[in-house]
């Protein structure tokens, strides 16, 4: 396995970013989206220059003063580790980007990154205020996508980025890409995630230990989400959200898109809708991503639900058309309401359905044995 | 001249006896209370000394001092001022009562010497009982709720001025007519009826009246969750005789029986803002909180999640313990308070759901709202029902089926549960080791077990299904669990995570 080294002049551009943070922050702002990885292509000297003009020479000398001891020493102390763009561990898929990160930094299993394929890795992104819908299918496919072997690659970020991690870290590989230090939880409520994330998987980042995270931070990791993976599918979004930055960045390197289709009335599912519009990859399940990565029926994913008698169909098939409470699905299908009450927790233990602790159920990924008719 | 007459203090809901000493002898006019009176017992001194001077009693100038024992008892209330009336009429002589420490008092005075009702007249006629005494002398308004006190004398008079008449046996008062005790809920409470459509949300209500499970509704603001809860009372099993005696004690000890018992099971909705110390009970000396009033009837807590955490936390132990331990300096006190708990609840903090596109409440936020949901309280509660809004059709149809026919259902699964687990008690309060023993059918028995190896139930979610499933199970006479009746106590379950 290659070990995790990095140059240090790599190692230095890092923590000159940090430094940096809040000069970005202030000339970033207000254009915060596409601008930050433009930045980010610049020299250490341009970069100084265009973001900090009066402290730069200031700010250049002291980041070539800093001794490689201490650095190391702040990442073994953060429990991290680092790679740069000179080092065998660092992905190639990476290099493809003009704007890729000269180090990175990781806190985790530096494993997950040696000799990563872009077609190996998937990048789930979405929306932070999702839907129990997009929730259930970011969870879904994380957990099939890793199950399947491939490396799911997300934010960590609140709705879909942490569903997509947590279906993944359940069954296999995960990486957390950070706007912030590897060894900062945020947003702070995820902080058990991030431990289970750094102690089954990898959290990196392009700043070093402890740095905080910016406005300016979160597209620039944006942009190495989208070149680590082949694919980036996008769950659930709104029409003018920053996931859709990651599928723009992951577009101008030649990755495939994917897009969870949603219901035409859901804001959060104009932008996935958008996409496929304008000719994503159709996302229904893990397998319609693993077809367009590898080929259509390379790897195929076995399961199939239980088959159903009539009335638990007409259930299942009520709550397919979005009828969520008991009562409305007892009125949908024509049941009492007890029966319709039974015909859900039955559908519930054989996996078809799950139930919020609202007491409203939705449909879950697992496809129906019962033939569709047309 | 010294003389003695008994009284009470009220302390939460029940009597404390206390003994009120005067002393009148030589000395400057003086007039003092001893004993850790408050505020209200301590100007009792102006209130006497009206009364007495305006019922054409001479008040003594001369040394005065009453104690009141034990000492070590803080006494709190107007309630003395009968009792120091009348041993300070017995001590200066101007009325001969010898039979004076075989009674108890209890009344406020007023400056004319008319008396005025007091709070916990009824627990003060059996704390009388219980020590011994021959009858108690109270406010003509509050004779008839003490007269429900079984085993003694009741004594009303209207006025300071009717003593001599009385123990010269000139005058004798007719015992009051004990107030009437209402079981049934009142002729003209809201009906069930008007809850139209909604067939899951009224087997759920049943399900929870049958069972005395605790409910929680969800769903959008207007779906029909407080309606529902204010109807609940109305499906209920009647009080027993028994449960109606402690159902007035406690609406006594309040004040609140002035009308007369409204009739029925309590039905309490405290508002969200409320304190803990409001909820449980509270304050020095403890008064009753809403859980209390609450006792043998039903808790609604509206808009549950708007409920300060402190004070949900604080209902849990009274929950599982069916009564409330206040302890204070003095000593512990416990309240009684049996009572279901019903909760309503929308989905989100602006209430449309996250489902519905208009909703804009912060992930965060709606995740803090819900946090309420899953918390510790949540964890007592047995049976969620997602309410929506009832369709046109719904709402313009026919009213529902009526309080009454459903009412006889719930007693009759009630009667089941009572030849099972012995008179008074109900599903919900089955320990675990009663739950294992319910009978099932061995489909039931499979379902269950299947859900539990699946690890998709908790252990005591696992204990939750099976109480539920005995609810229903006796709601439709059966003798053991069907599959049916377990799928749908799993349906109707509270969800432990979302």
């Amino acid at each position: 396995m290659a070990e995790p080294t990095a140059c240090l002049e790599c190692l230095r551009r890092s923590w000159l970013l940090a430094a940096l943070g809040p000069y970005i922050e202030k000339i970033a702002a207000g254009e915060v989206g596409r601008r930050s990885p433009e930045l980010l292509r610049l020299s250490n000297e341009d970069l100084v220059e265009v973001a900090a003009p009066k402290v730069g020479e200031q700010m250049l000398a002291r980041n070539a003063a800093l001794p490689e001891e201490r650095l190391v020493e702040e990442l073994l102390l953060a429990e991290c580790w680092a790679c740069c763009r000179h080092g065998d561990l660092y992905p190639d898929s990476l290099r493809d980007a003009p704007d890729a990160p000269w180090a990175l930094i990781g806190r985790g299993s530096p494993q997950l990154l040696d000799g990563l394929e872009p077609f190996e890795a998937v990048t789930i992104v979405g929306a932070r205020r999702a839907t129990s819908y997009g929730r259930e299918i970011a969870r879904e496919l994380g957990r099939e996508l890793a199950s399947a072997g491939m490396t799911v690659v997300s934010g960590l970020a609140f709705g879909i980025d942490a569903c997509a991690h947590r279906g993944a870290v359940d069954a296999g590989r995960t990486i957390a890409v950070l706007g912030c230090g590897p060894d900062v939880a945020y947003p702070a409520s995820h902080r058990s995630l991030w431990r289970r994330i750094c102690e089954v998987g990898l959290a990196i980042s392009e700043l070093p230990p402890g740095a905080t995270p910016w406005r300016w931070t979160f597209p620039a990791r944006n942009r190495i989400m989208a070149a680590l993976a082949g694919m980036t599918v996008v769950v659930e979004a709104a029409a003018r959200s920053g996931s859709l930055i990651t599928t723009d960045l992951a577009a101008d390197l030649g990755r495939d898109l994917g897009a969870v289709p949603g219901p035409v009335t859901s804001r959060v599912s104009a932008g996935p809708n958008a996409l496929l519009a304008g000719g994503a990859c159709v996302v229904r399940d893990a397998q319609d991503v693993l077809d367009a990565m590898l080929g259509p029926g390379r790897q195929q994913i076995e399961h199939r639900g239980p088959e159903l008698d009539s009335a638990l169909e007409a259930v299942l098939t009520a709550v397919e058309s979005g009828h969520s409470s008991c009562d409305a699905v007892a009125t949908a299908a024509g049941l009492p309401g007890p029966a319709a009450a039974s015909a859900l927790a039955r559908l519930e233990l054989l996996g078809y359905l799950t139930c919020s602790s609202l007491g409203t159920y939705s449909r879950t990924l697992l496809p129906s044995t019962t033939p569709v008719s047309l | 001249m010294l003389a003695t007459a008994r009284t009470f203090t009220l302390d939460g809901i029940s009597a404390r006896p206390v003994r009120v000493e005067v002393d009148v002898h030589r000395g400057l006019p003086n007039f003092t209370i001893v004993g850790l009176p408050d505020a209200a017992v301590r100007e009792a001194r102006e209130r006497v000394r009206a009364a007495l001077v305006n019922c054409g009693f001479e008040f003594p100038l001369r040394r005065i001092v009453v104690n009141l024992a034990p000492a070590s008892l803080r006494k709190a209330g107007p309630g003395m001022d009968l009792a120091i009336a009348a041993a300070l009429l017995s001590a200066s002589g101007q009325l001969e009562w010898e039979g004076l420490a075989r009674v108890a008092l209890a009344g406020e005075l007023a400056l004319d010497g008319s008396t005025r009702s007091i709070q916990g007249a009824l627990a003060m006629a059996e704390a009388a009982r219980e020590s011994g005494a021959e009858a108690i002398v109270l406010p003509a308004e509050n004779g008839a709720e003490a007269a429900l006190a079984e085993g003694i004398e009741v004594v009303p008079v209207e006025a300071l001025g009717q003593l001599p008449a009385l123990v010269a046996e000139e005058w004798e008062p007719a015992r009051p007519q004990s107030l009437p005790l209402q079981l049934d809920p009142p002729l003209g409470a809201p009906d069930l009826a008007d809850l139209r459509g909604q067939p899951h949300l009224r087997h759920a209500l049943e399900v929870a009246a049958a069972g005395g499970h605790s409910l929680l509704m969800v769903g959008p603001p207007g779906a029909g969750k407080s309606l529902a809860a204010s109807r609940l009372p109305s499906i209920l099993p009647p009080l027993a005789p028994v449960e109606a005696l402690e159902v007035a004690r406690i609406a006594s000890a309040c004040g609140r029986l002035g009308s007369g018992l409204s009739g029925g099971r309590p039905f309490r909705a405290p508002h969200h803002t409320i304190s803990a110390a409001g909820l449980i009970g509270g304050g020095t000396p403890p008064r009753p909180g809403e859980a209390t009033l609450a006792h043998r009837g039903i808790l609604f807590l509206d808009e549950l999640c708007e409920f300060r955490r402190d004070a949900l936390e604080a209902l849990r132990a009274p929950l599982e313990a069916g009564e409330v331990a206040i302890s204070r300096a003095g000593g512990q006190r416990s309240l009684p308070c049996r009572f279901m708990l019903v909760a309503a609840a929308n989905p989100c903090p602006c209430g449309r759901g996250e489902t519905d596109p208009d909703c804009s409440c912060a992930p965060h936020h709606v995740q803090r709202y819900q946090g309420k949901l899953s918390g510790a309280l949540a964890d007592r509660i047995d049976v969620l029902a997602a309410v929506r809004q009832p369709s046109a059709a719904e709402i313009g149809g026919a009213p529902g089926e009526s309080s009454a026919a459903v009412r006889d259902r719930v007693c009759q699964a009630r009667e089941r549960q009572e030849r099972r687990l012995g008179p008074g008690r109900c599903n919900a309060e089955m320990t675990p080791a009663e739950a294992r023993t319910c009978t099932l059918g061995s489909d039931a028995a499979a379902l269950l077990a299947d859900l539990y190896a699946r690890q998709r139930l908790s252990g005591r979610a696992h204990d939750r299904a099976l109480r539920l499933a005995q609810t229903i199970a006796d709601l439709e006479g059966a003798e053991r669990i069907g599959e049916e009746q377990m799928a749908q106590a799993l349906q109707m379950r509270r969800r432990d995570r979302g």
